[in-house]
């Protein structure tokens, strides 16, 4: 019965919203509308799950004496700080009842102090690697990558107001070879081509394996079998 | 070692420093390149401009302070252009960190620029709710019974510009400013298309490319990265110079974005005549 109830629970959801976006008229609307609710409600308790895993993760590293064990420290401090902070609206008006982020409270200090600087710090360091990367690898070595080397070479000049000024002064039958215009191309054909190809075979990918899931065909999610 | 050896084995952090100078220098010096709006963009401008002044807009901020030099200037100049145009404004968030960026927006933009606006009637912020795209799709048939209150608490009902709304389709747009998963994307699959509802918004400039195949039939624009809203900035301004002054943070921060891209170019460039050069090399050594 452990096996065959998550089962039939899946079937049932899985061939109610199918039906649902075909047929979308009493009762199943309703139960669509329901069957998110329920999703929106479950995804609440993933955040405690993933609280959960977070702290047995890092006190193990913490336990264990790992060599980076101080990260783990810096972890779950910030970790329980922030969420008492936020839980109990330290500094908010009107306390337990008001907004965890409005001005003034604890909450906002920690993150426009904290979050907001590490935030943008890590994702601009991308431009450093990005940089370094493209020096020591990006290489002409191929047919292939050399064209790769100069649509990224357009695009890299078309992403700035530069390539407009550089190419702005090519008579009207040459227009195409300005480089937003080129830029725009590469963006709106042979781009657009591969992603809509890449996105089709994902969406047939993802309909193969929920007809497997709906079907009980695939099983993988409902853990080993003792 | 030759100088082309000791070029194809520098020392990555003197890469690193160049990077921070072409950053730097174009900062502090304050260097502005003129932007002009591309079709993709003036597209979003356009469909904002056209609706009938007091249209219900949705404006989703669905990233988090990692890409705020890049989204923040979008969602601030979708909501100025929103407010000149007097439409009302509904900010909510289906990421975690969206309804911080949505509040930066209300302090720095509708506090400021617009005195006159009234919270609850001409703008609103519902705020963060779990469940990501599963957000949408309860939002779409009862947006009030998933927000039962306010940001801040307050009863939904309350609110004069809420009378009017109680699912998606009630809505004339729906603005995206996103950075990843849920975002634009889904915004696109769960609300425009199931409900015949005006999509636009702007993401990243790496997450752009994902989403070109929706426009412009699905996404009737598109702002992609810095330069989507340095774009966007530049029709507002175009329109309304009286927001120059105001609506310009992306068009000056295109200045070092600029040189940044000049200076991998001038690297790639390097890289490559180095690489041909001990490749030419090597193939007359072999000969010989």
């Amino acid at each position: 019965m452990r096996r065959e109830i998550p089962l039939f629970i899946t079937f049932i959801i899985g061939t109610a919203l199918v039906v649902a976006l075909f047929i979308p008229h009493e009762p199943f609307r309703e139960l669509d509308h329901q069957f998110s609710v329920w999703f929106d409600i479950i995804a609440v308790f993933a955040f405690i799950l993933g609280g959960g895993n977070l702290l047995r993760v890092h006190v193990d590293r913490i336990t264990r004496k790992h060599p980076d064990r101080i990260y783990s420290m810096v972890t779950i401090v910030g970790f329980l700080g922030t969420l008492l902070i936020g839980l109990f609206k330290f500094g908010g008006d009107p306390g337990l009842t008001g907004n965890y982020i409005a001005q003034g409270t604890w909450f906002k200090v920690v993150y426009d102090a904290f979050f907001v600087p590490l935030g943008a710090t890590m994702f601009s360091l991308l431009a450093f690697f990005v940089a370094s990367a493209s020096y020591r690898a990006f290489r002409a070595k191929t047919r292939e990558a050399t064209i790769l080397l100069i649509a990224a070479f357009i695009i890299l000049v078309g992403r700035t107001p530069l390539g407009y000024y550089l190419t702005f002064w090519l008579p009207e039958p040459l227009q195409f070879l300005h480089i937003p215009n080129l830029s725009s191309w590469i963006m709106s054909v042979p781009n657009l081509a591969g992603q809509r190809a890449i996105m089709i075979g994902i969406a047939l990918g993802i309909i193969a394996t929920s007809l497997k899931l709906i079907l009980g065909i695939e099983r993988s999610y409902l853990g080993q079998e003792k | 070692m030759t100088f082309i050896e000791k070029m194809q084995a520098i020392d990555r952090r003197i890469i690193f420093l160049l990077i921070a100078l072409a950053v730097i220098i174009p900062m502090v010096f304050k260097l502005v390149i003129p932007v002009r709006p591309s079709p993709i963009v003036q597209a979003i401008f356009d469909k904002i401009e056209e609706l009938p002044s007091g249209s219900k807009v949705l404006l989703s901020f669905d990233y988090g302070p990692a890409t705020v030099p890049e989204n923040q200037p979008m969602a601030d100049g979708l909501a100025r252009h929103c407010m000149i145009r007097g439409h009302k404004l509904y900010l909510m968030a289906v990421w975690a960190t969206g309804e911080a960026q949505g509040n930066i927006t209300i302090e720095n933009v509708i506090a400021k620029e617009f005195p006159d606006a009234v919270y609850g009637e001409d703008y609103i912020q519902l705020g963060y709710k779990a469940g990501n795209q599963g957000l949408i799709n309860a939002i779409f048939t009862d947006l009030k019974g998933m927000y039962t209150t306010d940001a801040g608490g307050v009863d939904i009902n309350s609110f004069p510009m809420m009378k009017e709304v109680n699912t998606l389709p009630d809505f004339d747009l729906i603005l995206c400013i996103g950075s990843g998963k849920p975002g634009l994307k889904e915004w696109v699959q769960f609300a425009g298309d199931r409900g015949d509802i005006p999509v636009s918004g702007g993401v990243t400039a790496v997450e752009a490319p994902l989403l070109y195949p929706y426009y412009p039939k699905q996404l009737l624009g598109l702002m992609g990265g810095l330069q989507g809203a340095a774009q966007f900035e530049a029709a507002l301004v175009k329109k309304y110079p009286q927001y120059k002054d105001v609506s310009s943070g992306a068009v000056i921060l295109m200045g070092p974005q600029t040189v940044a891209h000049l200076v991998i170019i001038a690297f790639v460039i390097i890289g490559n005549i180095g690489f041909f050069v001990l490749r030419r090399r090597e193939k007359r050594a072999r000969t010989e």
